[in-house]
């Protein structure tokens, strides 16, 4: 019943490298598609699909962030500042040259790789902790530009208001609208992601990860696929931040500080390093878990606790627990969400049996 | 198997949670959405001014409420982050919140046309750009306190009656902190330099705020201003009283913004005794000695309990009352226009309108909302450390109104 393979019979690199190797992923995505394209939209109120939003968008910056970390294993905390390349390029081009969401998108996500290219460039130099530092540099360099440069941002608080995305002449304006203009590109950017780490370049980032010399002798450009990685990491970073202006309705730097980028972070290690479905995971799980708290809290706190200090001790208690939750996660499995998937999974697999 | 089935159950309580039902306005309740930043980068102000919130409200209700509707607070706390402020923004829509109080300035500006598009009015006491005082281009958004423009016009205002009533001639420096909001009020301080003919100069500290000798000591030594205007965030505030007293500059020559204006700023630059002469702009009364504290005092009493520690930092404290006194004003309006408890947004945002006689003892200005003006007046009141606290120098004001509205309308961003 549970039965799904009995070895393994492949004998080509095309079926090694297959995206379905068995066919029932293809069943699952299928049905995972008619959930979220479907049902979702049908079943779930408003305030749920904002929460959803919040969600997906957080994934395509998640995403981004893994390829780097988890794949090319180059450590970045400049993540959100190539966000805000991108958000503000595609305010500067919706609002001046009225350019349509297919255009500031792709244009935020282009510029942010481009910026991304620079500021990986002492990856070539130094690695780890000290990479680190050096994008850390980034994230403020970005950060002061914006906020000093009228041009670019604005002028007053740095905000660029962004029209609301239209298709078809039609305005996207409730959750629902945002939801399908969102989740499609969410799942493009999931699939082209997918795509990318089974192909020669994902190969070669997980070789300069494992080994960087030795990927070196073997014939792999170091020095192309590390400015690679920083760049398409970046074109998705900005990508995200495109996104997250047309749902904010604002370009503001605010939005983009060093602790968005070590929240993406967190996403990609709790998620999984080096998974694309465990940065999925991550990156729902960062976002759900304060809301999930809170709502928890709320409702069974309501019986204990007096209603007056509530609020206060809620706000209090969601940074413990949230921090708590991370280190329990982080404890039960090391390698992420995504392990603890695949332990369940395996679990089931052979049952009832223990192996 | 051990660890298996804990990490299944976390995730199915996980899941259970996500599911948990939302509450919605119920019959006799009347609900109103209130953001606020308790363990964010702006905690500092959120620990006081959200209580200060709940209480005014505690004491509305049990006096019966407003025309016998109980008032629900729906606090969620955002962390200053802009993505959990839409999702509250979204939930406080959902459970039919009449009126949000918003916390933060990008999350003023994210949630502006959302505000428009679901007519619900948002109050951004000392958020948000100046432009939004605006009413006809901002229906829907309400400062009601002095925004920066505001409060730049006050400070020149009192900076000519500290020195004769005469600016001609007279140095004036503003310093300021180095981002957006910091650099806000320059326009209108540059315009007034037209009007006023006195000399202007500009010191800019970089964040995260915490040095600024040279800049002192180019104003103090010197520049030699005759007028310090103080702009300036977190820890900047403290480190600045500092400066200038170690430089031997006059703190009575010296006005802070209203985020320099905080006891928590006093005593990050050493305590009172240092701080003496400082003068501080105020969009809500400062002390607890206002009638409302008593009645406050009187609410905890009669559950047997203190009140609480949070009301001794009545700076923002006292804003947490003064946003709670106005939307609970504007929701009796609406109440009352409508003649009946079934409200919605758009009544409570056109019950601006008709505040009127709202004084707390003097905590709240004489506000009056016009469709044009959702300032509410731009008023603001100096306070100057004297002895164990800060005091009330004259009275509610405003300064260069007409010149400061015309800049508004004006304003195209």
């Amino acid at each position: 019943m549970f039965h799904r393979e009995s070895g393994y019979y492949k004998t080509t690199y095309q079926a090694d490298m297959a995206l379905f190797p068995i066919p029932i992923g293809k069943y699952a995505v299928a049905a995972l598609a008619v959930l979220f394209f479907v049902v979702c939209p049908l079943v779930l109120e408003e305030y749920t699909l904002s929460i959803v939003n919040i969600c997906a968008i957080a994934v395509v910056g998640a995403l981004g962030l893994n390829i780097l970390l988890g794949y090319a294993g180059q450590l970045s905390v400049g993540h959100a500042a190539f966000m805000s390349v991108g958000a503000y390029t595609a305010a500067n081009l919706a609002t001046k040259l009225d350019a349509p969401f297919w255009l500031t998108i792709p244009a935020g996500g282009a510029m942010a790789a481009l910026i991304g290219m620079i500021v990986g460039l002492p990856s070539l130099r130094v690695k780890g902790i000290y990479l680190a530092i050096a994008t850390l540099a980034a994230q403020f360099i970005i950060e002061w530009t914006l906020n000093h440069t009228p041009a670019i941002s604005g002028g007053v608080q740095a905000s660029i208001e962004m029209p609301r995305p239209t298709f078809f002449g039609k305005t996207l304006q409730t959750q629902a609208e945002m939801y399908f203009f969102i989740l499609p590109i969410t799942a493009v950017f999931i699939v082209a992601t997918l795509n990318l780490v089974r192909s020669r370049i994902g190969r070669a980032f997980v070789a300069i990860r494992d080994q960087d010399i030795a990927a070196e002798i073997i014939g792999i450009s170091v020095y192309k696929y590390k400015l690679l990685a920083f760049a398409i990491s970046s074109f998705y970073a900005g990508c995200c931040g495109v996104l997250y202006t047309y749902y904010f309705g604002i370009a503001n730097y605010e939005a983009f500080q060093l602790v968005i980028s070590i929240d993406f972070l967190a996403m990609c290690i709790i998620g999984g390093l080096g998974s694309v479905l465990g940065t999925i995971y991550g990156a729902v799980f960062v976002t759900l878990l304060p809301i999930v708290i809170r709502l928890l809290m709320e409702s069974v706190g309501a019986h204990f606790i007096d209603p007056g200090t509530l609020p206060g001790l809620i706000a209090q208690l969601r940074l413990i627990l949230f921090g708590a939750l991370i280190i329990l996660f982080l404890v039960v499995e090391p390698e992420g969400l995504n392990k603890l998937w695949q332990n369940i999974r395996n679990y089931f697999r052979v049952w009832p049996f223990s192996y | 198997m051990r660890r298996l089935s804990m990490a299944i159950a976390a995730a199915s309580a996980f899941a259970a949670a996500a599911t948990l039902p939302l509450a919605t306005a119920s019959a006799g309740e009347i609900v109103v959405g209130l953001m606020c930043d308790r363990t964010g980068p702006t905690a500092t102000v959120g620990t006081f001014l959200c209580p200060g919130y709940h209480d005014y409200v505690k004491v509305v209700n049990s006096k019966g409420g407003i025309e016998g509707n109980t008032i629900r607070v729906l606090e969620i706390d955002h962390e200053y982050k802009v993505p959990q402020g839409m999702e509250a923004y979204q939930r406080m829509k959902q459970e039919g919140a009449v009126i949000i109080g918003i916390f933060g300035t990008p999350h003023t500006q994210a949630v502006t046309p959302l505000l428009h598009e679901d007519k619900i009015p948002g109050t951004s006491p000392g958020f948000g750009s100046a432009a939004a005082a605006n009413g006809e281009k901002y229906p829907y958004l309400f400062p009601i306190a002095a925004t920066y423009w505001s409060q730049a016009a006050v400070a020149v205002a009192f900076a000519k009656e500290q020195l004769g009533g005469v600016l001609k001639g007279k140095k004036i420096a503003y310093l300021y902190y180095d981002n957006p909001a910091g650099r806000e009020a320059l326009p209108v301080i540059q315009r007034l330099q037209k009007e006023e003919g006195y000399e202007l100069k500009e010191f800019a500290i970089p964040p995260p705020g915490v040095e600024m000798k040279v800049q002192v000591q180019d104003i103090a030594r010197r520049y030699r201003a005759d007028f310090v205007i103080n702009h300036t965030f977190g820890k900047a505030p403290s480190v600045s009283i500092n400066e200038f007293v170690r430089n031997g500059y006059p703190l009575n020559k010296m006005i802070g913004f209203v985020w320099a204006a905080g006891e928590s700023n006093i005593m990050g630059a050493g305590g009172w005794d240092k701080a003496q002469g400082y003068y501080a702009i105020q969009f809500a009364g400062v002390g607890t000695g206002y009638p409302i504290h008593d009645e406050i005092r009187a609410a905890y009493k009669a559950e047997g309990k203190d009140a609480p520690s949070e009301m001794e930092s009545s700076v923002y404290y006292n804003r947490g009352i003064l946003t709670a006194a106005v939307h609970l004003a504007a929701i009796e309006k609406a109440v009352h226009e409508k003649g009946s408890s079934d409200i919605n947004g758009e009544d409570v945002a056109k019950g601006f309108e008709h505040i009127s006689d709202l004084s707390l003892g003097g905590l709240v200005p004489p506000m009056k909302f016009t469709p044009q003006d959702h300032e509410g007046g731009g008023w603001a009141q100096v306070f100057q450390v004297k002895g164990n606290g800060f005091v009330p120098v004259g009275e509610w004001r405003h300064g260069y109104r007409e010149i400061v509205m015309e800049m508004v309308r004006s304003d195209a961003h």
